[in-house]
């Protein structure tokens, strides 16, 4: 019998115990909660510290936070939102999304700014990419662009310059004479792991710049055209000749460690990058570094890429007002200022305002800061390609369907840069499979 | 082969295997005091100056007590149902078969052979229709429903190990079926119970896709907060691997507290 009452007494205490913490968010009455969906990058990191500014000002509202991986993030938020679960009340979400998501009517509009918010300020091209026929549906948290990173002491070495804006021909003069893998030193790193946001995004702008696009006016999928195979074959060849080992399992992060670490004589990537390779605490390479525009090939437009970190707020929240304010808050000019004065300028959110570019406490602290305002501005999503297209997006084609798309290409790309496949081969199969699903989805017959 | 010469060769299998599956987690425990860059130096650092900056960082950017309590009460509540609701099937299964229950136990079993994604879908939907979402009773009742299979499975062997004539026995002295199970039979499996539980605590307290889905901030466990120092744009080794040491930290002390259980459930009734 005692035995019996010890079990059951044992099983009725944990339950209850589970119960009791279960009810214990007790929620403070008129107090609005939002709950905040974003990823960890290092703008957001600062914006959750100095989010207790926002709160001390709007005691009403309290911010819960949901830091997740980027694409647990994406499936999470879009499970969410296609259910109508109601679970977040601002989302952070990118270029590519937005305007598929407000086409959905996902996300709800930002039609009336105030005045102070200044929206004429942010940047053209991000302000048209965050847009969906004419009208705002998120607000810039961040933006960024591509450009060329490099060795200055590596490129002096070689007796040769690096241009302002290169072209990929003389990137690879100069690759190929900085490259000393016996010293592991590698000519250039670049994007190799597969991902319609990692090897694609890259590649994307490559082929742009070499001619080609993905698809054309009547969504013709152009994946086997000459275009794409030069610019393939060119980056295949720079990567294989030039590169680092195992360079198809080799994204953002890993090239940005190879670079701080003194491996890459040139790495072409995301304009965020500037900041953190120009940070002595985590870059070894801070004093020799050198910036110049990402290269062109024979179509001079499409080689900077456009993308945006930015807050959205879901159609399922029912806290429009608090949400929004949240939102207006952590892209106005007065928030980029609080991140100025409190954690230095060079940690301002780079590449959404023109204020921010005409700020000179923000041009001397980061010296790369005009060559970030040059690439976003030259960045344009709709007149990107040499030939006409139906798509909106620089270095992703803006329909649903892209994600699937840009993945699978980038297996195929990764794929022929370790052999398995010829590039004509690669080029085949991406090309089948982009028709077969461009098919499926209805954009062909 | 001399049995010196095979002890040797178990002694030297047995060290090489622990070693190599402890290395990952010395390998984590290492990087955790490491700097960012150090962490992604090529070749590898061995030597360092260890710092203590990627747990400060951790601590002052998540609640991790918040996290961790989520963790224990959702495992702990969840074994606790699943054994509770365990118990009583796989007593009837192991004592009063039918000619459905291989079948019976076998479907149950197919049910984790299933992609959890492939239910996502719905189970959101009941979540949300439920008002679940978010929630730890949600969670609980998830990884009850998720364990559920393996605890019965795990039960079931146990309790076929338990000689039939004692539990006819206490019949024959008048025992009713409750006291049948509570008096006889659960202090005889008492081994297995404790290692299936020790073993569904553990499935909890590693389980993250559920917990990801169907968690945001308010019942989110240890494994959203490892998730949540994973960065696309940034190095994060160093505090993703801090973070990961306090997440199992926990778990790894309980299973180390009570691995003579554990061995003497899972081998109970090996040697008759």
């Amino acid at each position: 019998m005692n035995k019996k009452t010890r079990i059951l007494g044992l099983l009725a205490t944990t339950v209850l115990a589970g119960t009791i913490l279960a009810g214990t968010t007790v929620v403070q009455a008129q107090q609005t909660r939002l709950t905040v969906a974003t990823v960890n990058n290092g703008d957001m990191i600062v914006m959750q510290k100095l989010s207790s500014r926002f709160e001390q000002a709007n005691p009403d509202i309290k911010l819960d936070w949901v830091v997740l991986e980027e694409n647990v993030l994406r499936q999470r938020v879009t499970t969410d939102i296609a259910t109508k679960g109601g679970q977040y009340d601002v989302l952070t979400i990118g270029t590519y999304e937005v305007p598929i998501w407000a086409k959905q009517g996902w996300i709800k509009k930002f039609d009336n700014l105030s005045a102070d918010y200044d929206v004429a300020d942010v940047l053209k091209p991000v302000r048209e990419g965050l847009s969906y026929e004419g009208t705002l549906y998120a607000l810039p948290f961040y933006a960024e662009s591509s450009m060329t990173y490099y060795r200055t002491d590596l490129v002096q070495k070689t007796g040769l310059t690096m241009p302002e804006r290169p072209t990929y021909d003389q990137i690879k003069e100069i690759a190929s004479k900085i490259h000393d893998p016996a010293n592991q030193v590698y000519g250039i790193c670049l994007r190799g792991k597969p991902g319609w946001g990692e090897n694609m995004a890259f590649l994307s702008t490559m082929v742009n710049t070499f001619g080609g696009q993905w698809f054309d006016k009547d969504w013709n999928t152009k994946i086997e055209s000459p275009e794409w195979k030069q610019a393939v074959s060119f980056y295949i060849d720079l990567l294989k000749n030039y590169g680092p080992p195992g360079a198809s399992s080799n994204g953002f992060n890993e090239n940005l460690a190879m670079f701080s670490n003194g491996q890459c004589g040139i790495w072409i990537d995301a304009t965020v990058a500037a900041g953190m390779v120009f940070n002595p605490a985590t870059s070894k390479v801070s004093d020799k570094l050198g910036f110049a525009q990402a290269p062109v090939a024979s179509w001079p437009k499409g080689s900077n890429w456009l993308w945006s970190w930015a807050l959205a707020v879901p159609e399922s929240s029912k806290k429009e007002a608090a949400a929004k304010k949240f939102v207006t808050w952590a892209t106005s000019k007065e928030y980029i200022k609080l991140v100025g004065e409190t954690e230095g300028w060079v940690s301002a959110p780079p590449g959404t305002r023109a204020s921010t570019y005409d700020n000179k406490q923000y041009v001397e602290a980061a010296p790369f800061a005009k060559f970030v305002e040059q690439a976003i501005e030259t960045a344009d999503p709709i007149n990107t390609t040499k030939n006409p297209k139906s798509y909106v997006g620089v270095q992703f084609a803006g329909i649903p369907e892209f994600q699937a798309i840009g993945t699978q290409t980038g297996q195929t790309m990764a794929a022929a840069l370790t052999g398995q496949m010829t590039v004509d081969q690669a080029l085949k199969t991406a090309q089948s499979a982009a028709e077969r699903a461009m098919r499926q989805a209805g954009y062909k017959k | 082969m001399s049995s010196a010469k095979s002890g040797v060769l178990s002694f030297v299998l047995g060290w090489g295997a622990a070693l190599l599956l402890f290395f990952p987690i010395l390998w984590m425990l290492l990087t955790g005091f490491k700097t960012e860059v150090e962490a992604i130096a090529t070749p590898p650092t061995l030597f360092f100056s260890p710092t203590m900056e990627n747990y400060q960082a951790v601590f002052q950017r998540a609640d991790y007590l918040s996290f961790a309590i989520n963790s224990v009460v959702v495992s702990v509540v969840a074994t606790a149902l699943a054994i509770l609701i365990a118990v009583p099937a796989a007593y009837v299964m192991a004592f009063f078969p039918t000619k459905r229950t291989r079948g019976t136990l076998l479907w149950m079993l197919s049910t984790k052979m299933m992609p959890p994604v492939g239910v996502l879908v719905p189970m959101y939907l009941l979540f949300r229709d439920f008002g679940l979402l978010d929630t730890l009773t949600g969670l609980v009742i998830i990884y009850t429903l998720m364990n559920l299979p393996i605890v019965i499975w795990m039960l079931y062997t146990f309790f076929k190990e338990v000689p039939p004539e004692i539990l006819e026995a206490g019949r024959m002295d008048g025992a009713r079926a409750k006291q049948e199970v509570t008096l006889l039979l659960l202090p005889l499996a008492l081994p297995g119970i404790a290692s299936t539980s020790l073993l569904s605590i553990i499935l909890c307290w590693n389980e993250a896709f559920w917990s990801l889905n169907l968690s945001a901030h308010n019942a989110a466990p240890l494994t959203a907060f490892i998730a949540s120092f994973s960065s696309p744009e940034g190095l994060f080794w160093a505090k993703l691997s801090a973070a990961s040491t306090l997440a199992i930290a926990p778990i790894l002390v309980f299973g180390w507290m009570s691995q003579r259980q554990l061995v003497r459930g899972l081998t109970f009734g090996a040697v008759k």
